[in-house]
């Protein structure tokens, strides 16, 4: 993540610069995680802040494999579900045996939980790599949750081990019955987790990651095994995972086997790769953004996993490097003062992307509402227009919208293309790599 | 006890000869591309509700003809439009992508259809006991499966061995740089590759669907498996998958056909012991751990041989 | 005195195409030793066979003595060998200064090690400083690797080999490529670089061979014909007739 090259400026001011804005990011990050909830302070809201905050830790330990160290895993709910597990069995245990352990420490188990299985199991996974590891990552994951509707005792079957979050000894006199005690708790849990894994990026090890991900058959000519890398970061991955899950286990007070999931793996890599894998704040924009659709496209539409998906496809074909590739992209130009030049192209996008947009969203829900007979009604509510899923107006709306608007979009994109190149050569010019 | 061998036997065959189906369409795929296709279940589930849409509509077999070619189209389009323009962002993107492509295919699938299982019926033509085995009926669309199986397992082998383009296919598997290399339109056979690998998932769907239930969650279900087989087998061999799709047919079948458990073989534990692991593995039978199984083996191999039973190349 | 390589009756084939036939090759521990020969003769390959990247299918390599046939690369590179690529092979994502530290990472003892602050280890600045400053890119240290020119990534190539601080130096044709002014430069800093050191080189550019070998090996169809110092190789005609081609009179 250094800078590419930047004008001559004496190396010590510019380091210290640049320590005194790296703390006040992180300064700002806590203070603005404190205040939440005195502006937001609604129940829902206080929810919704709760989850992504987990989201987050789980999508940055998640990258720690992906975008550190190269390694793409179908099965990561595996180690965030077991968190889950060693946490609500070790509250029912240190309930039903008076230990002196206050929730805030209870996270920890659920990070051992997560290390010791990848401990386990990640020495014979990290023998391959690449796709082969994809697989068996996917093998893996399928393996532990259905082992887990086998093993009732330890998880509960179906319906899962529920536990109490008020019953351990309380700590400032907080029970953390009140879900605005849980979102401190996870908050505290979220600036921690994430100095550690940013930590972890900085150390001889966090570098080597980095290399392995390059070029693995170099690491080993400059006297690395790439194996016991991978490994290694498997197991800080699990770990963190497993913190996650354990806070999610404590926030809903029930571990179940939809934690160890396939869809919630899928759910993580989908966070993780469309915010972003290359930069450290990559998966944190993932996290909430995901978070955020999934909380509330739930209420607006039955077909909400579709879109999620068409979303990743659209990141994957047109920027693989996510949402904080697309920004980072900018940086140069902002740099070299020749951001300008292409926001007014963006500007005259936008109208036609929005009416494809609409037109696509209008197409899959007139489609859902006729096939598959939800009960729903055929009423569709489009930014407070109503449309009837039955009325061939609809129809031919929606197409329109999907043709016209991809026409003249098409153009526009074509316009921006052209203003990226002007302005790339702008700032190549005044020495900003682009 | 002879019943039991026999029939499992013949259907764990059945359920190999249908792995292979999906596996060696994508072993071609991954060999030739380098491209693992994580949507190749989701293709065979296209392939089975194509059948039975168009099954509903025309009858079955025009549907068996239609349905793969419908879906080999697809996949020619997915190819074309959509990991054409990945490629260049490497594999784990084209993987990705075909991720991507799973899941929506899945949603659109659960959108028309619903999430229920439908209801496509064997063929009044087939809809008969081809023998009796002791004392169970072995059902003829069972033996016609596996005809069209071993049928298209054959053509598939003449078409690799004796004409041009398996020559070409060949080459591919162990060497895709250098076909390249020879100016062959690469572009348009990987999109022929890709419509073929697709069009047989889709075979292997339009057939299995009436005996097997045609659900939206059947990609879901099988696709780990197929997984599981292809790095079991050993990834970009043909012969490494026919034989890990037998074996894994073979055990998953006679898995479920058993119902054994520790506690039938050696009595229950004392009751007192009330709820533990050792309970749970005391009790559970060999049908109830047949799902996990094929990872069991996955596990295993891994350990033991991780480049797979007849792996030749790395990723 | 142990040779710091020896080659013993080696042979290497691939399925049934023999590609290396009873290689035997010695190098004397601080000597300058290229290894030549036409296209196809098997010399990465003879490379790939020492660093470790494959095995061979019999007979012995040595390092300083110690057998390291059939290692891994890695267990090979701690040992004190560190080898170049003929394609660059950098790490294209990370910049410069990050190319040379990490090569510089596990001589300096760091390993694995999660709990320490990269940018807090003096001795790993200090040496990758010295490196960048021998290859002349430490202006460069903050480009992306795979951003440089080529001749400056043949130069940091050469500068991760030497970074770990290996006995033993192994260039596969490090000149490949350049110009004949970026040759010379090249050439310079290679004779600079393994002062004290032994080095194995692989080169087509005569004057490079010529200029910098203390002896020559001449290596034909997986097979050594000829090995001696510039001037008996300069004579002999096996070797003129195999390779270097007859002078014009």
């Amino acid at each position: 993540m250094t800078d590419a090259a930047r004008p001559a400026s004496p190396i010590a001011a510019t380091a210290r610069s640049q320590d005194l804005k790296f703390y006040a990011i992180w300064l700002i990050a806590a203070i603005g995680l404190v205040a939440l909830p005195m502006i937001f302070p609604s129940g829902g809201s206080l929810t919704s802040f709760s989850l992504i905050g987990i989201s987050i830790i789980f999508a940055l330990s998640y990258n720690i494999l992906l975008g550190q160290t190269g390694l793409l895993s179908f099965g990561h709910a595996v180690y965030y579900g077991l968190g889950g597990f060693a946490v609500v069995h070790m509250m029912n245990a240190a309930a039903a045996h008076g230990w002196p352990i206050p929730l805030p420490f209870i996270p920890l188990f659920g990070g051992l939980g997560g290390l010791c299985f990848a401990a386990v199991i990640g020495w014979v996974m990290t023998r391959r790599a690449g796709t082969v590891f994809a697989m068996i990552s996917l093998g893996i994951g399928e393996l532990v949750a259905s082992s887990s509707l086998i093993l009732r005792s330890l998880f509960g079957g179906e319906s899962g081990i529920t536990t109490d979050r008020t019953a351990l000894p309380h700590m400032f006199g907080w029970t953390f019955g009140p879900q605005i005690q849980i979102y401190y708790l996870i908050a505290f849990w979220v600036m921690i987790a994430a100095i550690a894994m940013y930590a972890l990026t900085r150390t001889p090890f966090g570098r080597i990651c980095n290399a392995v991900r390059d070029n693995p058959e170099r690491v080993e000519f400059i006297g690395y095994d790439p194996h016991v890398v991978r490994y290694l970061a498997c197991c800080f991955s699990g770990l963190f995972a497993g913190i996650a899950g354990g806070l999610t286990a404590i926030n809903f007070e029930i571990a179940n086997s939809a934690y160890l999931g396939a869809v919630q793996s899928g759910l993580v890599l989908f966070a993780t790769f469309i915010g972003g894998t290359a930069y450290f704040f990559g998966p944190i924009l993932g996290a909430i953004l995901v978070t955020y659709l999934q909380l509330g496209l739930t209420s607006l539409t039955s077909v909400w996993q579709l879109y999620f998906g068409i979303i990743f496809i659209g990141i994957v074909m047109f920027s693989p490097g996510g949402i904080a590739g697309i920004l980072m992209m900018h940086r140069p130009l902002i740099r070299a003062g020749t951001l300008r030049t292409v926001i007014p192209s963006y500007l005259i996008a936008l109208l036609p992307t929005l009416v494809l947009i609409c037109g696509v969203i209008l197409g899959i829900e007139t489609i859902a509402r006729y096939t598959a007979n939800q009960g729903e009604g055929n009423a569709i509510n489009l930014f407070g227009i109503p449309f009837n899923a039955t009325a061939p107006s609809t129809w031919i709306v929606a197409i329109a919208m999907i043709v016209g608007g991809y026409l003249v979009a098409r153009l526009t994109w074509r316009r921006i293309a052209e203003a990226w190149d002007r302005a790339t050569t702008g700032a190549r010019d005044r020495g900003y790599l682009a | 006890m002879l019943e039991l061998i026999v029939i499992s036997t013949l259907n764990g065959v059945l359920f190999g000869m249908l792995l292979f189906l999906l596996s060696s369409g994508l072993t071609v795929i991954f060999s030739m591309m380098g491209v693992l296709n994580f949507a190749h279940a989701s293709f065979y589930m296209l392939g089975a509700f194509f059948g039975y849409q168009l099954t509903k509509w025309i009858g079955f077999w025009p549907a068996l003809i239609l349905a793969p070619l419908l879906v080999g189209a697809i996949g020619m389009a997915v190819e074309r439009y959509g990991l054409r323009n990945t490629h260049k962002h490497g594999h784990v993107a084209e993987l990705l992508l075909t991720f991507g492509l799973a899941f929506a295919i899945e949603e659109i699938v659960s959108m028309i259809w619903g999430r229920s299982p439908v209801d496509y019926r064997v063929p009044e033509l087939l809809d008969f006991p081809a023998f009796t085995i002791f004392s169970t009926n072995y059902p003829a669309f069972k033996i016609f499966m596996l005809a069209v199986s071993v049928l298209i397992f054959v053509v598939l082998l003449i078409v690799l061995k004796r004409t041009r383009v398996g020559l070409i296919v060949q080459a591919a598997l162990t060497h895709p740089n250098m076909v390249a290399h020879l100016g062959h339109n690469v572009g348009r056979v990987f999109m022929l590759v890709f419509g073929v690998g697709c069009a047989l998932a889709g075979v292997a769907g339009v057939i299995a669907g009436p005996a097997l239930v045609t659900q939206s969650d059947m990609a879901g279900l099988l696709g780990p498996i197929l997984f599981v087989v292809i790095v079991f087998g050993g990834l970009g061999s043909l012969p490494g998958a026919f034989i890990a799709s037998l074996v894994i047919g073979l055990i998953q079948t006679f898995a479920v056909a058993l119902n054994g458990s520790l506690a039938s073989a050696f009595g229950p534990l004392d009751p007192s012991m009330g709820s533990s692991v050792l309970t749970d593995i005391w009790n559970v039978t060999i049908a109830q751990i047949a799902p996990i199984l094929p990872y069991v083996l996955l596990v295993l191999i891994l350990i033991v041989r991780p480049m797979g039973l007849m792996g030749t190349r790395e990723t | 005195m142990t040779a710091a390589i020896e080659i013993r009756d080696v042979e290497k084939r691939f399925g049934n195409v023999g590609i290396i036939h009873g290689l035997n090759l010695s190098v004397a521990k601080g000597e300058r030793h290229a290894v030549i020969g036409p296209n196809g003769a098997g010399k990465s390959t003879t490379f790939n066979l020492i660093s470790g990247h494959i095995a061979p299918t019999s007979g012995e390599i040595r390092l300083n003595g110690d057998l390291i046939s059939g290692l891994r690369p890695f267990e090979i590179n701690r040992r004190g060998l560190s080898r170049s690529f003929q394609i660059t092979n950098v790490f294209a994502r990370m910049t410069v200064w990050e190319n040379v530290r990490c090569a510089v990472l596990w001589a300096t003892g760091h390993r694995y090690a999660f709990w320490k602050n990269v940018d807090d280890l003096p001795e790993v600045r200090q040496r990758t400083a010295e490196i960048l400053d021998d290859i002349n890119l430490f202006h460069r240290r903050d480009v992306p690797a795979g951003l440089l020119t080529y001749a400056e990534q043949r130069e940091l190539e050469i500068g991760i080999t030497i970074a770990g601080g290996a006995d033993v130096i192994m260039l596969d044709e490090p000149t490949a490529g350049m110009s004949h002014a970026e040759t010379e430069r090249a050439v310079a800093l290679i004779r600079r670089l393994t002062e004290g050191r032994t080095l194995v080189i692989v080169e087509h550019d005569m004057s490079v061979v010529f200029g910098l070998a203390d002896r020559i090996s001449v290596l034909v169809y997986g097979h050594i014909i000829a090995s001696g110092s510039p001037d008996e190789i300069r004579g002999n005609p096996k070797v003129k007739e195999a390779y270097l081609g007859e002078e014009a009179t």
